[in-house]
């Protein structure tokens, strides 16, 4: 028998992933994952999810997980951190959840130094209502309800939420990354494992911007999405280490 | 235990730790600021965790975090706030969590104002938020009820596995009354939270943790809410709780609740001076709402009318109809925003009602 060398994580349950073709949600559930077993922390992580694309993922994450109202995950993972300080408590969230509806709960969590681990996924549109424009949309993109591209005049330019929330006393890591390539991904993954050991390690609030991309709702196949990310996220959202924190 | 003189707001907030409540988030809001100020002081002093939340919304919120972690939590406002938390507490409903929601009424619609109300009852006991579902609402009329429905309200909380709320107008929470902390006496068994989110893994003697109300298919959201609608039936036939007053072959009943009902009974008293027998149905629990106990006081042979009495246009005077059944005529005597009546403003009414 050939020796299989590449395995499943057993932190993703068997159950199929409802994502799009090509969606980089897939590729982070495994990337955050394969960091919880790497660090052995399965038995003391709680996963919050948010309503959006990921509104499921308490189906596919094998920890304990809630379900959190729109935008309010920071919230919730604040309730649990708050009561079992020893669990790794992570909250997993899109553009219109944490920058738009939830951008209360997260700005006021990093604020606190809430020691938690926020992965967001910042795609540039709403995904599962159907592709209207978020806060993260870039001027001059179409979504539903940007027909006409995003009018910077109308409705401002897009926030970047990295930048924003290095800015905070609160926040001890703050790194932006993307999904869009073998490199980038290894980077992403590296950046995830230095949140979560961050947060073990008591430091305060930690939050990885992962840039992703939307294939369904760009109108674009698979690989047209990476390259427009690369090409037209990634000038306006640059990658890097936005916070470190270290003592 | 010696009585002392105290609060009601303060009263609550300490029942509720004597009640095993460790955890507290909240946000300030007029007239309750003295629970969450008293949490602020006591709970790290009994190795619990006071939190004040940046909005009321992420406030209630940390509750769905906290309750879904195990633990026994509270948060407290007053009728805006109560009406920024309703998102919040349908989730809590529809997850199944167990809390309690303390709301001291002051008057409304809009920010209304911070006197004493009774305006939010169609919220607490009709919903509120979206979605099929109720909270158990305790309503004290005293401070000393206050603290004695706390242990309850955990209690019952974690029992039905659901929100709890004690609804309070603003006068309980900023009245001294002399007040007795008991020791309890009949504890409830309370089942094992099993459910809780703690961390998991295979083999550690419990099924994975998942807290959610979302259920995508029409079967699963038809039997959540099937399990959710037979734990109403339940709590109805069995924690319904009501004070009758004075009401055996009464003339008139009064049907009141909270601190109106104290004035209800002054009324009682000076009626009783004129030769005029009136009772009192007094709901301790609003929700559920006591039907049959309503319906058998005012449909006595005795009793020519009943008068609803609350600091609103007309709220609990819809449910007192609805146990009646138009069997005998019910009055309204109240006024929206924040006009308490008095004693003789009722007694004038029961005079009127006797006149026509």
């Amino acid at each position: 028998m050939a020796d299989i060398k590449f395995k499943k994580t057993p932190i993703l349950t068997d159950a199929i992933l409802h994502y799009c073709p090509g969606c980089g949600h897939g590729i982070v559930h495994r990337l955050v994952a394969e960091v919880i077993e790497e660090l052995g922390i399965q038995d003391r992580t709680v996963g919050v999810v948010p309503v959006g694309c990921a509104v499921f993922g308490y189906r596919y994450f094998n920890v304990d997980t809630m379900e959190a109202a729109h935008g309010r995950a920071p919230a919730v993972a604040t309730g649990i951190k708050r009561v079992h300080p020893q669990n790794v408590v992570f909250t997993y969230q899109g553009d219109g959840d944490l920058a738009s509806i939830g951008a209360g709960e997260i700005v006021h969590a990093a604020h606190r130094g809430e020691k938690i681990t926020t992965i967001f996924i910042n795609n540039a549109i709403y995904g599962m209502t159907g592709g209207q424009m978020a806060p993260t949309t870039l001027v001059g993109q179409k979504t539903t309800t940007s027909p006409y591209g995003r009018d910077e005049a109308h409705c401002g330019k897009p926030i970047r939420v990295a930048e924003m929330l290095a800015t905070i006393e609160g926040s001890a890591y703050i790194e932006r990354v993307a999904v869009n390539s073998t490199a980038n991904i290894i980077k992403a993954k590296k950046a995830i494992k230095k949140a979560f050991e961050m947060q073990i390690a008591g430091k305060g609030f930690t939050l990885i911007e992962v840039l992703s991309n939307c294939p369904t709702n760009w109108g674009m196949s698979a690989v047209e999405s990476m390259d427009w990310l690369e090409q037209n996220m990634i000038p306006y959202y640059p990658l890097g280490v936005k916070k470190c924190k270290e003592d | 235990m010696a009585k002392k003189l105290m609060k009601g707001c303060e009263a609550v907030a300490e029942a509720a730790i004597q009640a095993g409540c460790r955890y507290f988030f909240g946000y300030p809001i007029t007239p309750q600021n003295d629970i969450p100020e008293y949490m602020s002081a006591r709970l790290p002093k009994v190795g619990g965790c006071f939190l004040q939340a940046e909005s009321e919304i992420a406030a209630i919120n940390m509750v769905y975090g906290a309750s879904g972690a195990g633990a026994r939590v509270m948060t407290s406002s007053s009728s805006p706030g109560i009406s920024l938390k309703m998102e919040g507490i349908s989730y809590l409903a529809g997850a199944e969590l167990p809390c309690v929601i303390v709301n001291m009424m002051r008057g409304g619609p809009g920010l209304g104002s911070i006197q004493a109300s009774q305006g939010d009852y169609f919220q607490a006991t009709k919903g509120g938020g979206h979605g099929d579902y109720h909270m158990i609402v305790l309503a004290p009329s005293s401070v000393q009820e206050a603290i004695d429905l706390m242990q309850d309200a955990f209690d019952l909380a974690d029992i039905y596995r659901t929100p709890v709320m004690m609804l309070a107008d603003g006068i309980i929470g900023q009245m001294m009354e002399p007040v007795e902390f008991k020791e309890t006496t009949k504890k409830r068994e309370l089942p094992e939270k099993t459910w809780a989110a703690t961390g998991w893994k295979e083999g550690c003697g419990r099924d994975r943790a998942v807290i959610n109300s979302l259920y995508i298919e029409n079967e699963e959201l038809q039997e959540m809410n099937d399990r959710l609608q037979a734990r109403y039936a339940t709590i109805q036939a069995e924690e319904t709780r009501c004070e009758l007053y004075n009401t055996e072959g009464a003339e008139i009943i009064l049907c009141a609740y909270g601190t109106i009902a104290r004035i209800c009974k002054s009324a009682i008293a000076l009626a009783a001076k004129e030769g005029v027998k009136v009772g009192l149905v007094r709901p301790i629990t609003i929700w559920p709402f006591p039907t049959d106990a309503m319906r058998n006081a005012i449909c006595q042979d005795s009793v020519t009318s009943a008068i609803t009495v609350e600091v609103n246009a007309g709220q609990m005077f819809e449910d007192v109809r609805l146990a009646v059944d138009g069997k005998k005529k019910v009055d309204f005597l109240g006024r929206p925003g924040s006009f308490v009546p008095t004693a003789e403003e009722i007694l004038d009414k029961i005079k009127q009602i006797r006149r026509a």
